[in-house]
Parts: C-alpha cells; structure tokens; sequence
C-alpha cells in the first residue's frame, strides 16, 4: 500500500462519529461608521487613511507624499501617475527589486482589521505588493465590510482567483524583544486611498 | 530538533540559573497575552466564535478521510502537484526529490512548525542543500544553531544584544549594536538578497481549504510571500489536520488566530494560494507523522484541532519560567505536552507533568482544546505504561496509604509540624525540590482537627 491509502485508511479506521458542521450565517459586524472604523484600525496597525473624491486626489497626494520615489508602478485604471509605468513587461520579476512605490487597486477593505483584499488579476505580477519599498491601495468603489464574514460573502460572488490576499498595513516584525519594527522584508509603508 | 538526555525539570533549572532573565522572559510573555485579552475583549462574540471554531474543528476530525481527498481533487484541478507523507522521514525524502528534480541546492524557507518537528533543515543539510529561514525570529536562532523556543515568537528567549552579537559575527554588523530598528534592516538587506537568489522556496500552510483546494499562510513579515513568488517552484508542507471544510471558515478562523497569537487584528497578509504562477509549479506535501494514530485516541485527539497561535504558551506559569528549550520538543509549552507524548510517550514522558494544571491555557485556547485535561490524562497513560520514576511511584503509593488512613494521617501532620518546627533543615535543604527558590511557611501549632476537638 502506498503512503496516501495507508494514510487515508488509517483516518478512516480512527475517525470519530461524524459530527454537523455549526451554523455560522449569524455571524456579523456591528452597526457603526465603517469608515472611521477602518481609519482608526488602519492607523493603528501603521496604515495611513486618505478618503478622497476622485484620482486628481490621489494623484496629488501621492506626488506630496512620495516626492523622493523614483521607480513607480502604476495599476490603477484612470490614474495618472507622472513617471510612473502601468505595466510590467518585462518577465523577469526579480528586476522588481528597485520599485520604490507600488499603486494598485483592490476588491475592497475590512473595518475589523484595517485590512484590504486583492486578487492576482488586478496585481501582476503577484510579488509587486511585497518587493516594493512602499505600497499604496486604492479602493475604487470605496466598499468597506464591517467583519471578515462579510469579507468572504462578497469573495463567493467574485471572479475566482489564481491567487488572493488580505493585506493589512506595512510589513513588520516584532521578534527582536517584541519591539514592533515597521518594513521586515515588504513594504516599509502602506497607504489607502478610500474613494468615496 | 535538538536531542537532549535531560527532562523538562533539569532544562527548566539550567535556565532558571538567570533569575534576572527569567523574569524578564516571564514579563514579556505575559504582556503578549494582556495583548491578546484586551484585543478580545472588543469582541462580544468572542465565545461564540471559539464554539465555532471548536466545532468546525470537530467536524474536521469526524470527516478527515473525505475532506483530505476533495482537497486532493480540487487542489489538483487548480494545478497544484499533490504528495501523501507517512512519516518525518518520507516528508524529507519528497523535498529532497522536489529540489533534485529542479536542480536547487539552495532553498529559502518560511515559518513551518512542521518542518521543524520532521528535523527538514538536519535532513537537508546533510544531503548538501542549504536552507536559510526567512522569518526574522528563525533566523535568528538559524544563526545561533538553536532551535526555536516558541512557535510564533521564535526567538523569544533572546536578548537583543546577543541578536546584535550574532548579527555582528555573522551579517557583518558594526560590534554592539542591539538596537531593533537598525538589527532589523540589517536582516532585511540580507533576506532580500536571499530571496532574489534563491530557485526554491518552501512554506508552512495555516489553512487548507477543503472546497476549493486553497490553502492560506499567515505572516507579518511577508517573507512567506517573498520567498514563493521569486522562485522557480513552491513547495508547501502541511499536516492533514490544518484542513478546513469550506471558505467561508477562514473568517472564523483568521479572526481568532491573531488575536489569540499576539493581539492583532490579523497579521498584515493572509495569502491565499490556489492555482501556480505560470510555470511555476506548487507542490503541497500532506503530512501524517502520528496525526492518524493521535485520530485514534479518544482522549486526546482534541489536540488535532490546534490552530498553533501559541496563547497557550504566552498564558502558561510553567512556560513562562522554564522557556521554551525546556520542553525539548518542536513544539513546546502545554500543546506541545499534549502532542509530544503521541509521536514518542517514552521520550516525552516528563512533559505532561511540566504543569500546574492551572487550566489557563484551555481557557485561552481558540479552538476550546481542553489541553489541562490532556495534560492530566496522559500523565495517567503514563504511569499504566510505567514510564513514570520509581521514586514517584513509591512515594504515591506512600501518600495514598497515608491519606486513606486517618491515624497514619494524623501522625504525619504532627510529625510535619515538629520537623517544620524545631529541625527545619530536614525539609529545607537540596534534596527536597519543593523548596527550590521558595521560602519555607511557617508551621501551624495544631491542625484542624485538633482545634476543632478543643472547642468541643
């Protein structure tokens, strides 16, 4: 026999009475304002919270804010970005390395956790929101959920994805006696830009 | 995995040798978990959600066999390559193959328990591959030829001037530099130039999903992501019990694993794989080493539903004061007590005895594993197997008789008060370990029952 079948009929044999799998449709948010939710938990966690009315906003924050980048990759549709390139044509991603600011867009945002959804078919190549020195997300339809079971309601009724992640603010590290170090290995800051 | 001949109780007293470190250990621990406290207490349904989770779990274990083969199917018609582990040593020998097959001898890995309890990096190291560990604390304790010490804060026990040492000999570091600020972007400048070199990458997987054949990896760090979308090939390494039922599960779970590990929300990315990049292949290793012999065991398989957060580690009196090396297993802390003895009751015998049984830690638990319960259930597996020292059995045996007599009772409090009394020193000394770093009490005149016959 080989190791699948022998490890499958040894789960068969030891395996418990089944039991039912729990309802959890109940669960839901709070009724509050999602948006000052999201910017105080987006701030907490080391995210900065722009809620902006259309691109020319975002356009112009990101000029004030990053001044000094010199590599941009831009992903957002309707964007104008000076400088910046829209696609990545060249197939060798490690050539990524020196992105300084990376702008894409994503699904939607979660109060709970300040975090945002993306999806490989917006970000490509998948290792762009990571190796990038600073990282700005756009939520274009400004939706915000209160709680991750909405999150993955609104998930079952999007396209499949190849590859998907929530990503909630800078990357950080706290292994070095426990003081929280903001930009471990991805970025060493996270901008949102809500529009609403 | 470190081998070690001595027991919990001698590694606990060689790092209970530093008193001053010891508390500093116990401290930072414990304020990880009033993090955890305070971020849970912002959530009514925190009770409901851990019933949730305990029950989806159960569910899980209840219909292991056919969950593991829809994920098969499903995670296979993603593209994903599929590979069934017996046991550490075939878990090992897959990687070993994977690696040959695409001709890497350097590979870049993130945080895997798993791995860890399989000795992987030993394994490889001896068939010449190099694996670096890209989690910060990992590699850390990577550099000091350690293994970690906890399974969310590896190097928990380190101070950041040994870090700064390390760092200094190994990274090239200015001599004294402890602080985390600089350490950290030392270690980023390194890691990044691993991650842009290395061909290979392997991952832990915190979630398998069942339905839609995804499985997710928690980090902060994003190192997991790093090391998987540079390389030519993933390989992912899972026990069959992280699976899940259904997507729509992770949102129990992602709320309650973070918050439970180091008070946070969530961890700044929560990655969802499910279909390779192009041409680049995912492999995912389902690893049984003992999970299916744990499954048989009515009393503890409960310890399958673990989520590995770690906040039973955090709360624990024992853990906190006798840190993680003490328990000389991947796992440590009161999980690991419960899970250790499956793989090797004779090996592990000491662990379940390194508690108070406070119960602090089931109540921690997110996934409502009655760990204190285990903890005292296989210490009675193991005295029926005879694995426990003579010397205890005797002076149990002694105990019971004395307690189940009420005139031999009676002499052994009136000869404890006089020793307590007038030769202290009898009790007091090395070779009692109760009175190891505890001070003695002061012994009553009488004893309740000779009280209570004077008022009458």
């Amino acid at each position: 026999m080989n190791s699948r079948d022998k490890i499958l009929s040894a789960i068969a044999a030891n395996q418990p009475e089944k039991t039912a799998l729990p309802d959890i449709s109940g669960f839901k948010g709070a009724e509050e304002d999602l948006q000052s939710k999201y910017a105080t938990v987006l701030t907490t966690i080391g995210g900065k919270i722009y809620f902006v009315k259309d691109e020319n906003e975002i356009a112009a924050a990101v000029a004030t804010q990053f001044s000094q980048a010199k590599r941009i990759v831009n992903l957002v549709d309707n964007l104008h970005i000076e400088n910046a390139e829209t696609v990545i044509s060249d197939p060798e991603i490690h050539n990524l390395k020196n992105v300084d600011l990376a702008i894409i867009k994503a699904k939607f945002a979660v109060a709970e956790n300040g975090a945002v959804w993306i999806t490989e078919k917006d970000v490509q190549p998948r290792v762009l929101p990571f190796i990038c020195e600073h990282l700005a997300v756009v939520i274009n339809d400004g939706i915000i959920f209160s709680t991750m079971h909405e999150a993955y309601q609104k998930i079952a009724t999007l396209e499949e994805y190849g590859y998907g992640s929530f990503i909630a603010g800078p990357s950080k590290t706290a292994d070095i006696e426990q003081s929280l170090v903001i930009g471990a290995h991805g970025p060493r800051s996270m901008s949102v830009f809500v529009k609403i | 995995m470190h081998e070690s001949t001595k027991d919990h109780a001698a590694l606990a007293a060689l790092f209970n040798k530093d008193e001053e470190r010891v508390n500093w250990h116990d401290e930072t621990l414990w304020w990880i978990r009033q993090k955890r406290d305070k971020n849970v207490h912002q959530l009514p349904e925190w009770e409901a959600l851990r019933e949730a989770a305990s029950q989806i779990k159960f569910n899980v274990l209840s219909n292991l066999h056919d969950y593991l083969l829809e994920f098969e199917k499903n995670a296979t018609a993603n593209g994903v390559q599929v590979h069934w582990a017996a046991d550490a040593k075939e878990h090992n020998e897959i990687v070993h193959r994977l690696l040959q097959e695409h001709k890497v001898d350097r590979m870049v890995k993130s945080k895997s328990m798993l791995t860890e309890e399989c000795g992987l990096n030993e394994y490889l190291a001896e068939q010449g591959i190099e694996v670096i560990d890209s989690d910060l604390g990992e590699r850390i304790v990577q550099l000091a030829k350690e293994p970690p010490s906890h399974i969310v804060l590896p190097c928990i026990h380190k101070k950041k001037e040994e870090i700064g040492d390390l760092f200094h000999q190994y990274l090239g570091t200015p001599a004294n530099v402890a602080d985390p600020q600089l350490l950290t972007e030392a270690a980023r400048q390194h890691l990044r130039d691993v991650f842009l070199t290395r061909r290979a990458a392997l991952t832990g997987v915190n979630f398998a999903v069942a339905e839609t054949g995804e499985f997710v990896v928690c980090t902060n760090e994003g190192n997991a992501d790093m090391g998987a979308h540079l390389a030519d090939v993933h390989i992912a390494s899972m026990g069959i019990e992280k699976l899940i039922p259904e997507r729509k599960h992770l949102g129990i779970f992602l709320r309650l694993l973070t918050r439970s590990a180091t008070g946070q929300p969530i961890t700044t990315y929560s990655s969802h794989f499910k279909k390779p990049r192009k041409e680049t292949p995912i492999h995912i290793i389902l690893v049984d080493n003992g999970r299916s012999v744990q499954l048989g065991r009515k009393e503890f398989r409960n310890s399958l539903k673990c989520i590995r957060c770690g906040a039973c580690m955090n709360t624990c009196p024992v853990y906190r004061r006798s840190g993680g090396h003490s328990y000389h297993t991947a796992v440590a802390g009161p999980i690991g007590s419960i899970l250790a003895p499956n793989l090797d009751m004779k090996k592990y015998k000491d662990l379940p005895f390194a508690s108070t049984l406070c119960g602090s830690c089931s109540n921690v638990c997110p996934v409502k594993i009655d760990i204190h319960d285990q903890l005292y259930k296989w210490r009675q597996e193991l005295v029926k197997e005879g694995y426990t020292p003579a010397a205890k059995t005797i002076s149990m045996k002694l105990m019971a008789q004395t307690l189940s007599s009420p005139t031999l009772y009676n002499a052994a409090g009136k000869s404890g008060r006089f020793v307590l009394k007038h030769a202290p020193f009898l009790v007091n000394n090395k070779l009692n370990p109760w009175y190891k770093e505890r001070e003695m009490p002061e012994a009553p005149k009488e004893s309740f029952r000779e009280w209570y016959k004077k008022r009458n």
